[in-house]
């Protein structure tokens, strides 16, 4: 078991690597620069004053160093510039050999620092911890109303097989896996929003000075968001609960405790249910990663202020340590994702053993 | 595992004879000793897909869709880009009074937007983008990842090494992010300007995509290969060429052509949701263009009026809703019928 995780752990880091030079490549394909793109139009802005910023980001140097930049924390300059470079949080040298000054500016992935924001000067952490605790709020919410909903209607529509209920249930999940995300974003924000005026179109909570903690207005904010959320979850999850119910209703152990004269509602859940269970085990870790996915979609369309809303804006900024600090997070995620879902289906399941 | 193993098997006793294996071809013609004329896979799959009601149905939505993108310039009743000035915001015909209190007319089906331009007529431009969409990057995705699937479950070794971990990269990443990314980083460049955006969209529709194809193919030759039609032709003399294209390959359609099903569905709703974000297609002024607007640029324009005029949001929701659902019906019957035993 430990060999497997560590190996598994192992195995991500090449992934892990794969990502950085992906996302790397993708970001810095833009044409301009972020200094350009913000400065556009200034008459207070001469090209010196440009060339000056885009040199203190290390934005003057190739690519290939700026990766290298951004994945240690160390940058490297041609010539002795000790003297240039040297700041209170960049210790440099100079290597004289190879005519090239070395800084350490302390960051770096590989350190675990995600880098500094341009637009905020803030560290990209901060600004990801700052908006996880909305993404985790809205991820957890819509993941218990997926299951609370769509494993029960899962089991009853096995048990009832072939009744109108059954088939209602199916049909609509059919529907919802098929309907896109955003689109039910649009349609229940046009409903209870515009139409109804029953619930608000977006926002974590309503905007005031004192921006006070406040349950009720807080559930309304989060009510259309986490549903639209939760529509491929139910989904899902009562298709699969349906057709692990039925298998297991047909096993000879079911057909045992029914004959010794259990309660069906005691086969059910207590023999049926729990057996049923352990194929959900396998999906949960692709549905967070579903959910984090989701959570990119509906954060922009509803205005809340999570990671995957950040990620977006930052890519529409190009306030690219942003951009790739989230993105390196929200693949870390989804590797975790994965992996415990795996652990998980081992854990629960005593059959299922790691080579 | 024993399931799987068993159902393995089935595949294999069926689909064999349609090929024309050497197996089946022994020095008894068994086919004249049969009572009913054998029929093909696809013939009994094509049958089984017509007694599918819903995926007919999504089916006959499908080719009405692809016919009303083909000949938007005829069924258009206005000038997607006729700019009708003092006949903004017309409500759809049948209303009286609308919020901005204009009365509908029956010059304008579904009324106009904040430029008086004909919402009907612009949605059903906006088919144009949406078939194209669907339809050119699943073909190329097809292309490009039988090829690479095919050369990775077969050979083995480097290619099918790096696939891989090329899969694990792409599949690391929420894809919607991706295309933002991407989107956001190219569309100033050449690439993204070439089809007003269009072509930057197929690009990277592509790039995430090719993968999930490549891997199932390379599945299903992995377990193909080992069979013994395989090692009969192989025996036989069989060049690797041929045992790739003549009986790997065809026994894999039926698993592609589902996958293909589920791919078009989704582009659509890519490019609907990029369209939104304001990173779709560029909606163009320019008569002269072939795709005018999407429906993914009209919700963004719907969303920004929806207490004005909810029907420029409404009408491309309402047909993205229509074609993707048709689509998935399709491709769950086509499922069904090509493998009944993954029928609920």
């Amino acid at each position: 078991m430990t060999r497997y995780i560590v190996r598994r752990l192992l195995q991500a880091i090449p992934t892990l690597l794969g990502v950085s030079i992906l996302s790397f490549i993708l970001v810095n394909a833009a044409p301009g620069d972020p200094i350009t793109m913000r400065t556009f139009g200034d008459p207070r802005m001469t090209e010196e004053t440009r060339q000056i910023l885009r040199r203190q980001l290390g934005l003057d140097q190739p690519l290939v160093v700026q990766y290298f930049v951004w994945m240690t924390g160390l940058s490297v300059r041609r010539g002795d510039q000790v003297a240039m470079m040297t700041t209170p949080d960049n210790t440099c040298g100079y290597v004289g050999a190879i005519d090239v000054t070395i800084c350490d500016g302390g960051g770096g992935i590989l350190r675990g620092d995600l880098g500094t924001s341009i637009d905020t000067r803030q560290p990209v952490w901060d600004r990801i911890v700052e908006r996880m605790a909305a993404t985790l709020e809205l991820g957890i919410v819509s993941l218990l109303i997926s299951l609370l909903i769509g494993v029960p209607l899962g089991v009853l529509s096995a048990v009832h097989r072939g009744s109108l209920f059954d088939n209602l249930v199916r049909f609509f999940a059919v529907i919802f896996r098929a309907v896109p995300i955003f689109w039910m974003a649009l349609l229940l924000i046009f409903v209870f929003s515009v139409v109804l005026g029953w619930l608000p179109t977006g926002g974590r909570q309503t905007v005031s000075l004192t921006q006070e903690f406040n349950l009720a207005d807080r559930i309304r904010h989060i009510i259309l968001p986490a549903a639209v959320l939760a529509f491929g979850g139910i989904a899902g999850f009562s298709r699969i609960m349906r057709t692990e119910t039925l298998e297991v209703l047909h096993t000879d152990y079911i057909r045992t405790a029914q004959a010794k004269g259990l309660a069906p509602g005691k086969v059910w859940f207590v023999h049926a249910f729990r057996n049923a269970l352990i194929p959900l085990m396998t999906v949960m870790g692709p549905a967070v990663v579903g959910v984090l996915g989701g959570a990119v979609v509906v954060e922009t369309i509803f205005a809340w202020p999570g990671m995957g809303r950040l990620t977006v804006n930052a890519a529409f900024q190009q306030d690219y340590p942003v951009v790739l600090g989230a993105g390196m997070f929200f693949a870390v995620l989804t590797i975790i994702g994965y992996l415990l879902s795996d652990i998980f289906y081992a854990a629960v399941d005593p059959r299922v053993r790691f080579d | 595992m024993t399931t799987s193993a068993q159902t393995q098997s089935q595949t294999q006793a069926k689909t064999q004879p349609q090929t024309g294996q050497p197996t089946a071809a022994g020095p008894v013609d068994l086919s004249t000793a049969l009572t009913r004329a054998p029929r093909s896979l696809w013939r009994d799959a094509w049958s089984r897909l017509l007694h599918n009601k819903a995926a007919v149905a999504g089916a006959i939505v499908i080719v009405f869709f692809m016919f009303v993108a083909l000949f938007a310039h005829v069924l258009a009743p206005h000038n997607p880009l006729e700019l009708n000035s003092g006949k903004g915001f017309l409500p759809p015909m049948w209303v009286q009074a609308s919020s901005t209190g204009k009365a509908g007319s029956q010059e304008f089906i579904l009324g106009t937007d904040n430029l008086g331009r004909d919402v009907l007529s612009r949605v059903i431009y906006g088919a144009r983008v949406s078939m194209v969409v669907g339809f050119i990057p699943t073909l190329i995705i097809v292309l490009v990842g039988v090829s690479i699937g095919m050369i990775s479950g077969y050979w083995g070794g480097a290619t099918d090494n790096l696939l891989m971990r090329f899969t694990d990269i792409v599949y690391a990443f929420p894809d919607l992010l991706f295309f933002i990314i991407v989107m956001t980083a190219l569309r100033a460049t050449a690439i993204g300007q070439f089809l007003n955006g269009l072509f930057l969209l197929f690009v990277a529709l592509a790039l995430v995509n090719w993968v999930g194809v490549a891997r199932l193919v390379r599945g299903q030759v992995l377990a193909l290969k080992e069979r013994d039609f395989v090692m009969a032709s192989r025996a036989v003399g069989a060049t690797h060429t041929r045992i790739m294209f003549r009986h790997i390959l065809p026994n894999s359609l039926g698993v592609i052509i589902v996958a293909m099903a589920f791919l078009i569905p989704g582009a659509i709703i890519t490019e609907a949701v990029l369209g939104y974000l304001g990173l779709g297609l560029r909606p163009s002024t320019d008569p002269n263009d072939i795709f005018i607007t999407s429906w993914g640029s009209m919700l963004l324009e719907g969303q920004t009026a929806i207490n004005n005029q909810p029907w420029i949001l409404l009408a491309p929701a309402i047909a993205v809703a229509l074609v993707v659902l048709s689509f998935n019906f399709l491709g769950d019957g086509l499922r069904d019928a090509l493998d009944p035993r993954l029928r609920e």
